[in-house]
């Protein structure tokens, strides 16, 4: 057998497709496992963070002197306590971290405390006096972009026709879109928006930092990626990347919104001017108004469509808000807003916009499900007007292999037909439905992401195998990494221990975000496998005295091969592994590169809700998601991922809102007024997972994470819509918005 | 002003501590006792992060004051399993791979427990209704719920 060879077409898996117990699982049903909150350390301080009341102000002057008299008071940091960051990509993060000239919304961080208690921390805050020079505000979208809107940064116009708000402008397509309406039998245009949602991820955001004057440190933190953590913290503080070494916490939740820092340079910078270790662990109400959350938008999609069902040509523009600074997700957007669609003739345009916000972070998927909702709800539009059947339409149309996606490849393998197969044949389209009942569907695209990725895989004298990733667990990685090792060393999925690496125990390594760890630490831990494998390979030959060509790996074994075959006793794991001290030392696989294969994943939703026309309310009746992972490694935690996206898409499209005053400030920074998903609000969620091997990974992994959150809020949409008999075009669909479009039908 | 010593029961054991009269449940289990199995996901009482079970009734200790605690018996995750045998809910939360992150977990499994011993039958909606005050971000419920239905089956000997 070749060491390298991608089969998984033909493979026969022993551990992957199994449902092992996750290794962190005791660790977490008793209350042992430790988040970001959950240590301390002798001699510790507690941090706190003053933040702005204005949306938008100039800071003339900061008094610390009042906070500082204090006894309990050990420091005052402000930005003045920061290295200008030598990456560009970090000045906005550090502008963000700590304010410099400028408060740029309701929540921006001024100033920070270290005190000997939590208590002292915060009562030292009320006595940092902060001279503002209050500026006039914007947090909508569209009026951000008017020519006459307050301006956030800079007067220079980038975008001709927009406000200076307006960053910058992308545009993807092909094709002629005019001759491509003049096709269609109809053409079917609408504006659609969406509010900004929030990660929500239960754990706030908490670190432990420890820093000396010479520039050498230790950071304990809940993040997606300690790796970059530690660069960015690095460059903002002034020091050598090495000499800080951070350790990933187990983490509470992500979603993309720990994918960047926000109080551990802070924590650093306190520590560094105590010489003591500080810990700061956000309040609630400071992760809704300083982190995340993602960008709201405002779209305008137009699509003609032939009488059976052709669609002829597709345009959307759309316009998000990232806050108040460039990066809103509305490339990806507009990347992902066709995919599903194989078009002749087909254009998205973004505009990437500032106003008075906090700096959006990644939230899963960032962009595509906005862009999924305005598609597929005129997709939905144009179904029902010509009274077609709407799995047909999107069989009819969707992309497949060859076909060219509308930001531009030509598709690989994917399987989007077979999750629309899947769909239209799961016994839940054949469900009745009863008065103000409706049922919607939508499909749903993510690109998926490789990323730098390192992996060592150490084999001990009993057999077993400690395997390190880089890549902070979120959902159970831990449990597929060490059933791919355990796959394809041959062993049982006891004998791997996968530990999340610091920073000074393993080369680099990406965030944990893109739905790239089961694919990337995945592929890099078969190769480190497979690495290990060929040096034990060479072991055996020492050991029989054979050339190493001759000498196969089989069913956990090494085996003379070619004429030497059946010349010696097979030569096990743990024999090679017992004997490895006489026969060459230790042996350790390695994997390092940037894995270029990431599937792209697509899946189906669909929906049945009850609108109650009386109150507005919306329930959710049935739920199915249809996706395609590739290969399930552990299925329970690929269903897991469906449902966890479901769930998210269904607070997004029902109920969860940033909602701004006239004054700018944030109005419900707390999960009783930010209402996510609880569990009498939700059904069970029907999962199908569809196995469509990629290419790109040698058992055929393709990401999951994100993918199940695209569809959701169009497929509730389209469900409410029909339900309702009115369409519905702005989310969340809260109640006092279903009353109202009733009112106004 | 100085600090209030109470004393009280803690997962069966004798207790005693010294804290602040505005000093919550949460910040003594975690802070002055090293109990950290109890989260602070919000502090307001919206999450149930931080569920505990106090004289038989689940409550958010980060709503409860520490002088509270005075001659309480209090239940945390962390009195759950039994030596090294784990609680049927444990062991179902593990089966069912009903966890991701696991920062919700200790109070899910402290509430559902609490549920389960006022009543061994829940159907679906009123496991849901009781645990609608613990947030869970990363599941969605559903293998949550049927966790929970198939820990009580067990200890129903059904």
């Amino acid at each position: 057998m070749a060491l390298d060879e991608f089969d998984s077409e033909n493979r026969i898996f022993s551990a992957v497709g199994t449902r092992p117990v996750r290794p962190d699982g005791i660790d977490k049903v008793t209350g042992k496992a430790m988040f970001g909150a959950d240590i301390s350390a002798p001699g510790m301080l507690h941090g706190a963070i003053l933040r702005s009341p204005h949306a938008h102000a100039v800071i003339r002057s900061i008094d610390t002197s009042a906070a500082e008299a204090l006894s309990e008071v050990k420091a005052v940091v402000t930005r003045a306590d920061f290295t200008s960051p030598v990456s560009r990509g970090n000045i906005d993060v550090l502008e963000n971290c700590m304010a410099g000239e400028k408060v740029l919304y309701d929540g921006h961080a001024v100033a920070a405390v270290a005190a000997t208690s939590a208590h002292a921390a915060k009562k030292a805050l009320r006595l940092i006096r902060v001279d503002y020079v209050v500026l006039p505000h914007v947090t909508d979208v569209d009026a951000a972009m008017q020519p006459d809107a307050p301006v956030i940064a800079g007067d220079e116009i980038k975008v001709e026709g927009h406000s200076a708000n307006v960053m910058s402008r992308c545009e993807f397509g092909h094709g002629d879109l005019e001759a491509g309406f003049a096709e269609a039998d109809i053409v079917m245009e609408k504006s659609f928006r969406t509010a900004a949602t929030h990660q929500g991820y239960i754990e706030p955001h908490a670190c432990l930092a420890s820093l000396g004057a010479d520039g050498r440190g230790e950071l304990w933190c809940c993040t997606q990626g300690h790796f970059v953590a530690r660069n960015i913290c690095a460059d903002m503080l002034g020091i050598d990347s090495t000499q800080l070494r951070v350790v990933a916490s187990e983490i509470g939740g992500g979603f993309g919104g720990k994918t960047t820092v926000f109080i551990e340079p802070v924590a650093l910078a306190l520590s560094r001017k105590t010489n003591r270790p500080v810990k700061i662990v956000m309040p609630r109400e400071d992760v809704f108004r300083a982190t995340g959350p993602t960008a709201s938008s405002s779209m305008d999609v137009k699509i003609g469509m032939k009488r059976d069902g052709t669609m002829t040509a597709g345009q959307a523009v759309l316009r998000m808000q990232g806050g108040a600074f460039p990066g809103s997700p509305v490339d990806m957007a507009a990347m992902c807003a066709f995919a599903p669609y194989a078009l002749e003739n087909v254009s998205a345009v973004g505009y990437d916009v500032i106003c008075n916000r906090p700096k959006q972070a990644a939230y899963r998927a960032p962009g595509s499900p906005m862009a999924c909702f305005a598609v597929e709800s005129v997709v939905d539009m144009l179904c029902n007007e010509l009274g077609l059947d709407p799995f047909e339409v999107r069989l009819k149309n969707g992309s497949r292999e060859g076909t060219r996606a509308s930001y531009g490849p030509k598709w690989p393998r994917i399987g989007l037909m077979e999750t629309l197969d899947a769909a239209r044949a799961h016994p839940m389209v054949e469900a009745e439905l009863g008065p103000n009942q409706g049922r919607g569907i939508s499909c749903g695209f993510w690109f998926n992401h490789g990323g730098e990725t390192s992996v060592t895989l150490s084999l001990s004298q009993d057999g077993t195998v400690a395997l390190q990733v880089g890549t902070p667990d979120i959902g159970g990685s831990r449990a597929s990494m060490s059933m791919m090792a355990a796959e394809e060393l041959g062993i049982p999925y006891e004998k791997v221990r996968t530990t999340v690496a610091d920073t000074a125990s393993l080369g680099y390594n990406d965030v944990s975000h893109g739905s790239r760890v089961t694919y990337a630490s995945g592929l890099a831990t078969i190769k480190a496998a497979r690495d290990a494998k060929k040096k034990l390979c060479q072991r055996a030959a020492k050991i029989w005295g054979i050339d190493e060509d001759a000498v196969d790996w089989q069913d956990g074994q090494a085996v003379p091969a070619g004429h030497n075959a059946g010349g010696h006793d097979p030569l096990p794991f743990a024999k090679l592994c017992k004997t490895m001290g006489r026969t060459g030392g230790p042996v350790s696989g390695h994997f390092e590169a940037t894995p270029e294969g990431a599937g792209v994943s697509f899946a189906t939703h669909v929906v049945d809700a009850e609108v109650d026309p009386e109150t507005g309310a919306t329930k959710i009746l049935r739920y199915l998601v249809v996706q395609d992972a590739g290969k399930a490694i552990h299925p329970s935690y690929v269903e897991g991922q469906f449902q966890g996206g479901a769930a998210q898409g269904i607070g997004w499209a029902l109920n969860e809102e940033y909602i701004y005053g006239e004054d700018g400030r944030l109005q419900n920074a707390g999960f009783l007024d930010y209402r996510i998903p609880v569990a009498s609000d939700l059904p069970m969620i029907d999962t199908e997972i569809v196995e469509v091997p990629n290419p790109g990974h040698p058992y055929g992994v393709r990401g999951v994470g994100e993918t199940s959150i695209c569809p959701p809020l169009a497929a509730i949409a389209n469900a409410v819509s029909n339900a309702a008999g009115v369409r519905m075009t702005e989310l969340p669909m809260s109640p006092p918005r279903i009353l109202k479009a009733l009112d106004d039908a | 002003m100085g600090k209030m010593h109470i004393t009280t029961r803690i997962n069966g054991d004798d207790t005693e501590f010294l804290c602040d009269a505005d000093e919550s449940l949460l910040d003594v289990l975690r802070d002055r006792l090293g109990l950290t199995g109890a989260k602070e996901g919000c502090g307001t009482g919206d999450c149930g992060a931080c569920s505990i079970v106090v004289d038989g009734r689940a409550v958010c200790s980060c709503l409860m004051l520490g002088a509270e605690a005075q001659d309480r018996d209090i239940n945390t995750i962390e009195g759950m399993a039994e030596g090294e045998h784990l609680h049927p809910l444990q062991r179902k939360f593990l089966e069912h791979a009903a966890l991701q992150c696991g920062i919700c977990t200790p109070g899910i499994l402290v509430t559902a427990k609490n549920l389960l011993e006022r009543n061994p039958d829940p159907t679906e909606t009123e496991i849901r209704y009781w645990l609608a005050g613990n947030l869970c971000r990363c599941t969605g419920y559903d293998k949550i719920v049927r966790a929970v239905q198939d820990a009580a089956a067990e200890m129903r000997g059904a």
